[in-house]
């Protein structure tokens, strides 16, 4: 979709939103949503950090690093990816206190999803990692730089555009997780909404108003993406055709 | 200053798997000297250049820059292969350009040549930066040094690389079909700049090129390579006005024939 | 730490849940492949329907799988239907892939190259046989492991049935822990079991896509 159709969609659903306030059938519900929703975006935020240090980590840890990191990046990248995100987030919350480790849930939820959203992440630096091409290596080695001065100055730059849209994907991905930590205690949107529908039964206003406030906050960072994209890639791409 | 060659390839053997690319190489590069390679695709000619850079590993043999082992360091008293850090020294005096530019298309062109003079050499920025500026304006591209390379058509991207090599201060210079990607008009611009290098610097240069006019003019001996050894080498008037072995006639035959 | 008993104890309750866990899958993907299929061929059949179907589409994957379950579960109720928490939990699983499997689909589809269609049109194909014939067979080899890919993912999310008490692999799992105040061994029995069954299913899938690149089809 083009970036034109995502903002016209995020000013749609935030004036639907607006106009559904108007209603007390649905102004009812508005205040202890957005409270959750708060916390839907701290965990987001804070989780899609993690993510994005794990990824490269682990990334760079599979491609250069000593058969002993390798080996450990791999295990982390297949043990994220192969069980799913409940299952992570359980583990932490329910198993890890019987070793002596209690975290708190906020903690739990950050560490769970930033970690499972980092193993995809890893395999995406990869990729755009391997997918510079192999004269920007050879010209750095003629340049006679560093293995780590080639990584930092010529390739990470070039792949970090490379990254730009499947992180975009995760970034969401991990948005849509968040709802997960409602299992967790955590009186994230997803919570909030499970509540709010429990006490009074009004499941059609309030699903529809947490559903707009999900798909408003994707769009903010589908767009924030793509915008991000379009700077970073205004130097490579300009005059391409000349 | 040493009576030693700038570069000695000491039998020096290059396989793929079953396919030998070059065949126990022996050749000497004098201090100074300007050596054109040609030979037909696949003649291992472009590899020479390739593992003078380090860009590939030798399977036999020793290369000798200045004198001292590149690909191997003495230790005890006998030559075991090269670590890291004793490529990287011996590298630091060979520079190159390639045939597809590799300039970093994140940087400008006046970036580009900034990058390893900062990075590797240590050098404070203005100093790299008044080193490029003076590099670019003799490569004729004073006025596009803050350009990105997708601004710039082939032979100034080219230029730019050359400038590029030249900030490192290398004392030979390698330069892979530089002309080849180029379009036939931005051929000229390219080599004019290798030329006046030629004349200006004090450099060992050693090209593989398919500009036959060019190697003429420039190189003060020509390397005819075949199957992964040289068939033939010597001056140009003499390599090219009485060629001694067969292959050589023919490839030149047949170079001539498609202008 | 690791109590092999009762690990032992709780295994075939664990493996009776399981199977409940893969039905659920089975189902959800079927429903998911299907409606993808005919949401991209109705993009395609019916040119007014692109815009629509694409804020539908982008819709459900914007928004979170868990909310989706709940909503499904909770409304129909209110349109005085009443569905099984597991009818409703698959539903939700299938819709949800629709989405990304109708995406799957357009772009096979798309991918084919404009030049086919026309050497079709050149010859005086039907549309109908230049589809069943020319498009499909090409469509086929790059569609089979994306599907995979998803059908991986979608395993991987039945856990959240769990939230609207079905009783699958996870909701299994904690019940136990909450009856016996033991979590780690039901938890990461669990965990094992999707580790294994999803590199297995990865190993199947880089088959699958070996076999079908293998065909001289392009």
């Amino acid at each position: 979709m083009g970036i034109r159709t995502l903002i016209v969609m995020l000013v749609a659903s935030i004036l639907l939103i607006a106009f559904l306030a108007l209603k007390p059938a649905y102004s009812l519900f508005l205040p202890g949503l957005l409270e959750g929703a708060l916390l839907t975006a701290k965990i987001t935020v804070l989780g899609c950090l993690l993510a994005v240090a794990m990824g490269v980590l682990a990334a760079l840890g599979k491609l250069y690093g000593p058969a002993p990191i390798r080996w450990l990046a791999n295990l982390y990248i297949e043990i994220f990816r192969g069980t799913s995100a409940l299952v992570q987030l359980f583990w932490l919350f329910f198993v890890l206190p019987q070793f002596g480790i209690s975290l708190e849930p906020f903690t739990v939820a950050v560490l769970g999803l930033g970690l499972n959203v980092g193993a995809y992440g890893a395999e995406c630096v990869r990729g755009a990692v391997t997918s510079v091409a192999r004269g920007q290596w050879e010209a750095a080695t003629a340049l006679n730089m560093t293995r780590a001065q080639m990584l930092r100055r010529i390739i990470l730059p070039q792949a970090f555009i490379a990254m730009i849209p499947p992180w975009g994907n995760l970034f969401i991905e991990l948005l849509k997780s968040t709802a997960l930590v409602s299992l967790i205690t955590l009186s994230d949107l997803a919570f909030k909404a499970q509540q709010m529908n429990q006490t009074t039964m009004k499941t059609i206003p309030i699903f529809t108003l947490v559903l707009l406030i999900y798909l408003a906050m994707s769009l903010v960072i589908t767009i924030g993406m793509r915008y991000l994209e379009g700077r970073m890639s205004k130097g490579l791409a300009r005059g391409r055709t000349v | 200053m040493t009576d030693k060659p700038m570069v000695r390839f000491d039998k020096v053997s290059k396989r793929y798997g079953p396919l030998t690319v070059l065949d126990s190489l022996e050749l000497d590069i004098h201090r100074g000297e300007k050596v054109a390679i040609i030979g037909p695709s696949g003649s291992g000619k472009t590899t020479v250049l390739r593992m003078l850079m380090t860009l590939e590993t030798i399977d036999d043999g020793v290369i000798w820059v200045e004198g001292e082992p590149l690909t191997h360091m003495e230790r005890n008293g006998r030559l075991v292969p090269a670590d890291q850090a004793h490529i990287r020294k011996i590298r630091s005096q060979i520079g190159m350009v390639f045939q597809s530019f590799n300039l970093f298309p994140h940087m400008t062109a006046m970036a580009n040549c900034i990058e390893a003079p900062m990075t590797v050499l240590g050098m404070k920025k203005a100093e790299a930066e008044a080193r490029a500026a003076e590099l670019l304006e003799m490569v004729g591209l004073g006025q596009k040094k803050a350009h990105y390379p997708s601004q710039l058509s082939g032979g100034q991207q080219q230029r730019v690389a050359i400038a590029r090599a030249l900030a490192m201060r290398p004392k030979i210079m390698l330069f892979d079909e530089v002309t080849s990607a180029l379009d036939p008009e931005l051929v000229g611009e390219v080599l004019q700049v290798i030329r006046r290098l030629g004349s200006e610097h004090d450099l060992t240069m050693l090209m593989v090129t398919h500009q036959m006019g060019f190697a003429k003019e420039f190189a003060d001996r020509i390397c005819f390579f075949y199957q992964g050894k040289i068939c033939e080498q010597g001056p140009p008037k003499e390599f090219f006005g009485n060629p001694k072995n067969e292959r050589t006639r023919q490839f030149l035959h047949a170079v001539l024939e498609a202008g | 730490m690791w109590d092999w008993a009762f690990t032992l104890e709780i295994l075939p309750t664990l493996a009776k849940a399981a199977v409940i866990s893969i039905e659920a899958t089975l189902i959800g993907f079927v429903l998911a492949a299907v409606l993808g299929l005919v949401l991209a061929l109705v993009r395609i059949a019916i040119p007014w329907t692109a815009w629509p179907i694409s804020v539908l589409v982008e819709l459900i994957r914007s928004t979170p799988l868990l909310i989706q379950i709940f909503f499904l579960y909770f409304v129909f109720p209110s349109f005085g239907v009443t569905l099984d928490a597991f009818t409703a939990g698959v539903l939700a699983l299938g819709i949800h892939y629709a989405a990304y499997c109708s995406e799957v689909y357009r772009a096979g589809f798309d991918n084919i190259h404009r030049g086919q269609w026309e050497a079709s049109t050149a010859l005086n194909l039907s549309a109908w046989t230049t589809f069943k014939d020319i498009i499909i067979p090409q469509a086929i080899p790059p569609i089979v492991p994306a599907l995979g890919n998803y059908l991986v993912a979608l395993f991987k999310e039945t856990p959240l049935l769990s939230a609207i008490a079905v009783l699958e692999l996870m909701q299994t799992a904690k019940i136990i822990g909450s009856e016996t105040f033991r979590y780690t061994e039901p938890i990461t029995l669990v965990g094992i079991f999707f580790l294994i069954m999803s590199l297995v299913s990865a190993a199947f899938i880089r088959a699958a896509e070996r076999l079908l690149n293998r065909r001289p089809a392009r």
